[in-house]
């Protein structure tokens, strides 16, 4: 039944939310929500579910009052309470459906912030809009990610030689590998946001409001004299890269998140070129290795099908990924909507006209859940949401995006890179091959598989 | 009550707290932040607005009425009108545990239900479009009842869910559908919603089925959600003692059950904070009393199940109650025994929801632990000070926003189930029959108690008093292990529980000894830094 009005089991959340993890990825950043209480606490208990770890975030707690008469006497006094209080570098502020519906102007309030003397010297506020209603989760994390672009560049007229890396919605652990492997390159970066030391906090007895990890507002500002910007993913990252074309002329690059092997080689054929760098040998032994493992098992995986749901520049190149495995990529749904995601997603698609894809309204897990009843599938991959298709179809299931509520992991192995990759056929073959073992019969059961 | 363990000077700690925070902040929290004394309690201030930007631990109304008072009703459909997050952080975060009575019974607990309004529908009104999707819900599902929830843009745009729901109630003919003014900026936290939500559940659901209930002793479970299992012990100890369960709200419920639930002859309240209204609406409109009782404890728990016996003063019911607890006890004591030793003496501090800061105090002292600083996150004077103080609460601007509803003894099914002399007798007995004494009687001399902690506060009270354990919810979780303090969830319990009655106590027990006597406290620094830590301190005594 197609459905006009009702979304049933969503694959997809709001704007704000990704705002917020994006604030994270500053160094001495604390997010602010202007709206209701409860989008704030929503969002932090998510974050905080997924990552495990202390996600500090404030909010200018709305109440009647404030939406009818606008919500700025609020912010200005959440400013003035969070530096006295919290002594951040900066604020990072985000909208809410219900500041844009009263049309609340971060902009102007930002600035009689300012103008009143509520920012400190050396201090920031920035915003970004992000009404509810609008994109998704998703493009909340490109709005505010354009923001501290566009709000900390400075063009001084003197390139050099760094190299912006716009990171797509990814983990911590993704974020390491990046930098990781733009250091065995060689390649001075740039990398912004960034979560690693932020949300993979180690434990020492001491909550650091501000841990160490972040991009700093001095790299941010540094980003308009680089040379050139790579934006890793179409959706969440290439808004930002033409935020700093636009205001500081830094030329960009989009390429897909480097998940999988032949996503990970354009990322790496991409930086190599931007850097002037060749691809060093423990680079190529490295891809090695996981053509390597994809040539050994991939008995176990050819023509296995797959159903995925989740974010779109994760979903690309882990199509892309699945077809390069032999395995066929069967039912595919994303909530974020856009015709780029679209677009791409078709290219993709070209070596599997056979496949299922449905984004935006109306392209929830309900949806899913019954184009995998029509058409069984081998694997679903997705967020933990996905357990309640996998328990009751009896799917083996690998958990993979946001959130993921039940499982660690997510944030301290890597799925970008060529050990991302590895580490993703591992997880694949492990749900497959226990599956294999358990519903092999006495005289089929393997000991070497 | 003076404590056997040393407690810091809690005015020099009231000073610390607010110290840093400017001028009118500070003003403001001190009227939150006070010395207990349980014998004249001080007024705390509470349920006001939560100064922006402070850090709360707070939500919003939307989450007090559609996440907790609506959610753990397995077979409404649940819809809400609005941007697609609000249903989806409410989509089963609360762990409102749920057992059908067949495979084949409706149970859309797993469900996420939303109109996912975009900006078309902000601008040109979401009415349609919401009415499309009740009529999709009832065509794919055909349930009982269908509940509309809004956030906040439906209330500024002026869509009206009422109307909405009333056209497609009379449309569909076989399918109760209501909705809810919950938007999230009503009220200064959850609580608004928790009453909105009682408002329309007494409206929409309560009196819709008249046939008769068996049993001899009938009463109603109120302000109990399910979360990690609680109502099913609950169930369990009154199927025990013979006690009929006629409808819960609204863990494990049905909209069957809340429809008949004014059969009933006693609504037991648990959550004072979120209930509480429902059972003054009971009782002026049916004649149901209501009663204070605590599931949270094993002592608690037996005490309750006395008070219910004596409630309904029978002689057989007594005695059973009686053998049940005799039953029950053993189990619970021979844990204590073995775990008491190594929790006697250790500090707990709690700051979570409208009640529970409360009630999990009896467990802790069960355990021979202290409460050195406890508050809620949305509750109101009463619950902190009793019920009596509720003639002196001023009804500011907030509050009035939030509909009271005017009810009225119902001319046909109105029976008081007691006389007012009975009642009298029975509240002379001890029983808190339409009663609350609160948090802080029960609460030790010179503790503290803060009303809507900030984290600034809250991190400065660890600091201060360097608890063995702090209770609050997930998103203070890991800031205090990141400090070295284990924290338990008390919303989702950390995906463990029950924790009700006899068997929960017991979980509770082993729980806490687990967290606070946990080896892993002791391998935080590394041998290299304890070795560098003593190097100095040697040289520093030398």
């Amino acid at each position: 039944m197609e459905r006009e009005g009702l979304t049933i089991n969503p694959a997809k959340t709001c704007q704000p939310i990704g705002a917020m993890y994006a604030a994270l990825g500053i160094h001495g950043c604390l997010p602010h929500s202007h709206g209701s209480q409860g989008c704030c606490s929503y969002h932090r208990s998510t974050l905080t579910r997924h990552y495990k770890e202390p996600v500090m975030a404030a909010t200018s707690s709305f109440t009647e009052g404030a939406s009818v008469f606008g919500g700025q006497a609020n912010l200005l006094q959440s400013i003035e309470t969070i530096f006295a209080v919290y002594d951040p570098e900066v604020i990072a502020v985000h909208s809410t459906c219900l500041s844009e519906t009263i049309g609340d102007d971060l902009q102007q309030i930002t600035k009689k912030a300012s103008d009143d003397g509520k920012i400190p010297e050396g201090k920031y506020v920035i915003y970004a809009s992000t009404p509810s209603f609008v994109g998704s989760h998703v493009t909340g994390y490109a709005n505010m990610v354009s923001g501290m672009a566009e709000q900390f560049a400075v063009s001084t007229g003197a390139k050099t030689e760094q190299i912006n890396i716009v990171a797509g919605w990814m983990e911590p652990s993704d974020m390491r590998e990046i930098k990781d492997i733009a250091k065995a390159m060689g390649a001075k970066i740039l990398l912004f946001p960034d979560t690693s030391d932020v949300l993979d906090a180690p434990q020492t007895g001491k909550h650091e409001f501000y841990p160490k990890g972040g991009v700093t507002i001095d790299g941010l500002k540094s980003s308009g004299d680089s040379k050139c910007s790579l934006a890793l993913g179409c959706i969440s990252a290439e808004p930002a890269a033409i935020a700093l074309d636009k205001k500081c002329k830094v030329p960009f690059e989009t390429v897909d998140m480097p998940i999988g092997l032949s996503a990970t080689d354009r990322f790496v054929m991409a930086l190599s070129k931007a850097a002037g760098v060749k691809v060093p040998a423990e680079i190529t032994a490295a891809r090695g290795r996981l053509v390597d493992v994809m040539a050994d098992m991939e008995q176990y995986l050819h023509g296995k099908k797959v159903a995925l749901f989740g974010d779109p520049d994760q979903l690309i190149p882990l199509t892309e990924f699945l077809l390069d495995l032999g395995m066929k990529p069967t039912h595919i749904v994303s909530g974020t909507p856009g015709m780029r995601f679209e677009k791409r997603m078709q290219e993709i698609l070209e070596r599997a006209p056979y496949a299922n894809f449905k984004n935006g309204l109306g392209a929830d897990m309900f949806l899913l859940h019954q184009w995998i009843k029509n058409e069984p599938v081998d694997l679903l991959i997705g967020n933990t949401y996905g357990k309640y298709i996998a328990r009751d179809e009896q799917v083996p299931f690998v958990r993979f995006g946001f959130p993921i509520l039940d499982r660690i992991g997510h944030s301290y192995f890597p799925n970008v890179g060529y050990m991302g990759g590895l580490r993703l056929v591992e997880k694949i073959l492990g749900v497959l091959m226990d599956r294999q073992d358990q519903e092999a019969l006495e005289e089929k059961f393997e000991l070497v598989m | 009550m003076e404590a056997k363990i040393h407690l810091p000077d809690p005015s020099l700690i009231k000073e610390e707290l607010i110290g840093k925070y400017p001028a009118k902040v500070a003003k403001k929290r001190s009227k939150s932040i006070v010395i207990n004394d349980p014998e004249t309690v001080p007024e705390v201030q509470a349920n006001v607005r939560t100064v922006p930007g402070i850090i709360t631990q707070r939500g919003c109304s939307y989450a007090g009425c559609k996440g907790v008072v609506l959610g753990p009703t397995r077979d409404i459909v649940n819809i809400v009108h609005g941007p697609i997050g609000c249903s989806f952080y409410a989509w089963l975060t609360r762990r409102n545990q749920t057992r059908p009575e067949s495979p084949t019974d409706e149970n859309y607990i797993n469900y996420c239900f939303s109109t996912d309004m975009q900006e078309e529908n902000v601008v040109f009104g979401g009415e349609k479009k919401l009415k499309v999707a009740i009529q999709e819900a009832y065509d794919l599902f055909h349930p009982k009842a269908i509940a509309i929830f809004s956030t906040c843009p439906v209330g500024l745009i002026g869509d009206d869910v009422h109307a909405a729901s009333r056209e497609m109630k009379e449309k569909l003919g076989d399918c109760n559908v209501f909705g809810f003014s919950c938007e999230g900026y009503r009220g200064v936290s959850q609580s608004a919603g928790h009453h909105i939500a009682n408002n329309g559940v007494f409206k929409h659901m309560v009196g819709n089925n008249n046939t008769p209930v068996e049993g001899k002793f009938k009463l109603n479970l109120l302000g109990e959600y399910n979360i990690g299992g609680d109502a099913f012990e609950i169930e369990r100890i009154f199927e025990k003692c013979g006690i009929t369960l006629v409808a819960s709200f609204s863990g494990n419920s049905t909209v069957r059950a809340i429809e008949n639930a004014h059969m009933a002859d006693l609504n037991v309240i648990l959550c004072h904070r979120s209930i509480n209204y429902m059972g003054d609406m009971m009782e002026t409109r049916y004649g149901i009393p209501w009663m204070k009782v605590n599931f949270v404890g094993a002592e608690s728990s037996a005490k309750s199940l006395r008070k219910i016996a004596e409630y309904f003063g029978d002689a057989d019911l007594k005695a059973r109650v009686e053998e049940v607890i005799a039953e029950e006890m053993p189990k619970v004591k021979a844990v204590i025994d073995e775990i008491r030793p190594r929790t006697e003496g250790k500090t707990a501090m709690l700051f979570v929801g409208g009640s529970r800061a409360h009630h999990y105090q009896d467990l802790f002292t069960e355990l021979g632990m202290t409460t050195v600083a406890a508050g809620y996150e949305f509750a109101h004077r009463d619950d902190y000070e009793g019920r009596e103080v509720l003639p002196n609460i001023k009804i500011d601007a907030d509050s009035k926003n939030i509909e009271e509803l005017k009810v009225t003894a119902d001319p046909e099914l109105y029976r008081p189930r007691k006389t007012e002399a009975e009642l009298e007798e029975l509240k002379a007995k001890g029983l808190e029959i339409n009663g609350y004494e609160g948090m802080m009687k029960q609460m030790l001399r010179k503790s503290m108690v803060v009303d809507d902690v900030s984290h600034y506060e809250s991190e400065r009270l660890i600091e201060l008093y360097k608890p063995d354990i702090f209770c609050a919810g997930i998103k203070e979780k890991y800031v205090v292990q990141k400090m070295g303090v284990p924290l338990k969830q008390l919303h989702s319990y950390d995906y463990g529980g029950p924790y009700t009655g006899f068997e929960g106590a017991v979980n509770f027990y082993r729980d806490i000894d687990r967290m606070v006597n946990n080896p892993v406290w002791k391998l935080i620094k590394a041998p290299w830094e304890q070795e560098a830590a003593e190097a100095l301190e040697a040289n520093y005594v030398a």
